[in-house]
């Protein structure tokens, strides 16, 4: 029997899959396919501040091994999330889920995670400074140390909960900005956010996304997702949450491999709305074929 | 919802860049005309979205029109292929609140989902009139298979080679119920003359089934997901511009 459990600031995961923030909306449509129950965890969509409606349309474009997306943090605003989104998904899932919060100011940041901390069913804060859609938004906190370590400093005052930092690639040393996050208190880091990129349209020559450009996700992200969980968990003594492209189990294990303690699972959620719990199945058999009897003794064995 | 294999009965040409594809396998997940199937294409990361012509127990037929590279790999589809969909998609036109007698237009590729909902108001009793539009007389298509259901159908063509020269607009008084469904111009053009009816919209998608607000758009009742909300909105909740 292979145990495939794992823990992220001592909050126990029956297993390592959790879906990403904004591939799963509060679960109501996979609930439809499957037991939820069966998940780690959930990261709920990006909650604001305020309700908003997010970016003009076309907000979605296909890309080799992969898709960009320009939704531009649509949602009902923190406190319908708090009232409506949170209970709702609480009778269908029954274990903490992981708050994805975003803002344009720290005092934003600040006032979510006030209000989210009172919720019961809320394991983990995880903190989004690296949402590339959102104009003067969450990419200028994510991308300078000094706004990381603020942002991280000023949400640890107001919760009791674990914050983790979800982290943008698009940056010159993603390390330095762990670090910042780390010493500012920072339970523990998600990465990656998506990859700034763009596609044309070369009949109509305009742009495919109506925001021109969007964040990079998918499959083809895999390795450079990999590469930075890599770089930062050798650098950090927090929890990382591998997040990029997986869309098997044998994903799951080399980014535990690279060193994440746990794993978010993305755009493979759009494509195939049972990938997690494909994932979740196969994962026991594939640990098994590799010898791995306990999942998280993998973690962090790359030198 | 649900991912059913199917198995590909047959495709075939109907008019100009129009192909009509085949499907065996489980419908049970369709209720209602005007839902969508999200199928997966090879060398594709992202599904796409095709609506319903028609289905019964074991089969259904799509009707897609050759655009882009995603569309010409689909015309390699070859009968005994396996393709994986999601089925059972999207609202569908809401069969109850219609008037005795509706008017069904569809504009090019919009025509599909039409036939399916003609059908099925003849079976209860409600006998519609169709208005198909199209570019020219080559794009045409389905034209008798409407007529063999025994209904009045018109044409509208832009450069008149076929039926009435104009378009689906110059076919209606305004007073009738319409089931619509088309591109954005003529959904807008309809939905300005008339008082009533049903709009299918389409849209770029990202899932399909409500997860990523790829597809969302503003309406009178708030923000909607075209493809979980709709993609069919009521004449009084379309908004067409930001006010």
């Amino acid at each position: 029997m292979v145990d495939i459990t794992t823990e992220l600031s001592g909050l126990k995961l029956s297993n390592p899959v959790i879906p990403a923030s904004g591939t799963f909306g509060y679960g109501e449509e996979f609930a439809e396919l499957y037991d939820l129950n069966i998940l780690g965890s959930i990261s709920i969509k990006g909650t604001t501040k305020d309700s908003r409606y997010g970016n003009e349309l076309p907000r979605i474009a296909e890309c080799t091994s992969g898709l960009i997306n320009s939704v531009g943090l649509q949602n009902p605003g923190i406190n319908h999330v708090i009232q409506e989104e949170l209970p709702r998904l609480q009778k269908i899932f029954h274990k903490p889920v992981i708050a994805n919060i975003s803002g344009f100011s720290v005092s934003d940041y600040v006032y979510c995670a006030e209000r989210i901390n009172a919720a019961p069913n809320v394991g983990i804060i995880e903190v989004n400074v690296s949402c590339p859609n959102v104009h003067g938004g969450g990419i200028a906190f994510g991308t300078s140390c000094e706004n990381v370590a603020e942002v991280t400093r000023e949400v640890k005052k107001v919760t009791s909960k674990p914050v983790y930092i979800k982290l943008t690639p698009n940056v010159t040393d993603i390390v330095k900005i762990a670090q910042a996050a780390e010493s500012a208190g920072a339970d523990g880091l998600s990465l990656i956010n998506t990859l700034l990129g763009m596609r044309i349209n070369i009949k109509t020559r305009r742009p495919v996304i109506a925001n021109k450009v969007g964040g990079f996700s998918g499959p083809a992200v895999f390795p450079v997702a990999l590469r930075m969980v890599y770089q930062v968990s050798k650098e950090v003594n927090i929890p990382v949450i591998g997040i990029g492209g997986i869309s098997s189990a044998e994903d799951v294990i080399e980014m535990m491999m690279a060193g994440a303690s746990a794993v978010q699972v993305g755009s493979a959620n759009l494509v195939e709305p049972l990938a997690c719990k494909n994932i979740i199945d196969e994962l026991p058999r594939v640990c098994e074929r590799l010898g791995i009897e306990k999942i998280s003794e993998i973690i962090g064995i790359i030198d | 919802m649900r991912e059913i294999i199917f198995t590909v009965k047959n495709n075939e040409q109907l008019a100009q860049n129009i192909f009509q594809i085949t499907l065996e396998g489980d419908t049970s997940e369709i209720a209602t005309p005007g839902q969508f199937v999200n199928i997966k294409l090879p060398d594709k990361y992202l599904r796409r979205p095709f609506s319903v012509c028609d289905w019964s127990e074991n089969e259904l037929t799509i009707i897609y029109k050759v655009v882009g590279s995603g569309t010409e790999t689909m015309r390699e589809f070859r009968g005994g292929e396996k393709i994986s969909a999601l089925t059972g998609l999207g609202n569908g036109y809401d069969l109850s609140a219609t008037s005795q007698n509706p008017v069904l237009v569809g504009g090019g590729v919009g025509v599909p989902p039409l036939y399916g909902l003609a059908k099925k108001l003849l079976a209860k009793n409600i006998t519609s009139s169709v208005i198909l539009g199209f570019n020219r007389s080559e794009e045409c298509f389905y034209v008798n298979e409407f007529q063999k259901l025994g209904l009045n159908v018109k044409i509208t063509t832009l450069d008149g080679s076929a039926g009435i020269k104009g378009f689906v607009t110059d076919a209606l008084t305004g007073d009738e119920y319409v089931y619509a469904c088309g591109p954005l111009p003529m959904l807008k053009a309809v939905h300005e003359k008339v008082l009533d009816g049903q709009f299918s919209f389409e849209s770029r998608m990202g899932c399909g089934f409500g997860a990523c607000m790829g597809c969302s758009i503003r309406t009178k009742d708030g923000f909607k997901r075209i493809c979980k909300d709709g993609p069919i909105l009521k004449h009084s909740e379309i908004l067409w511009s930001v006010e």
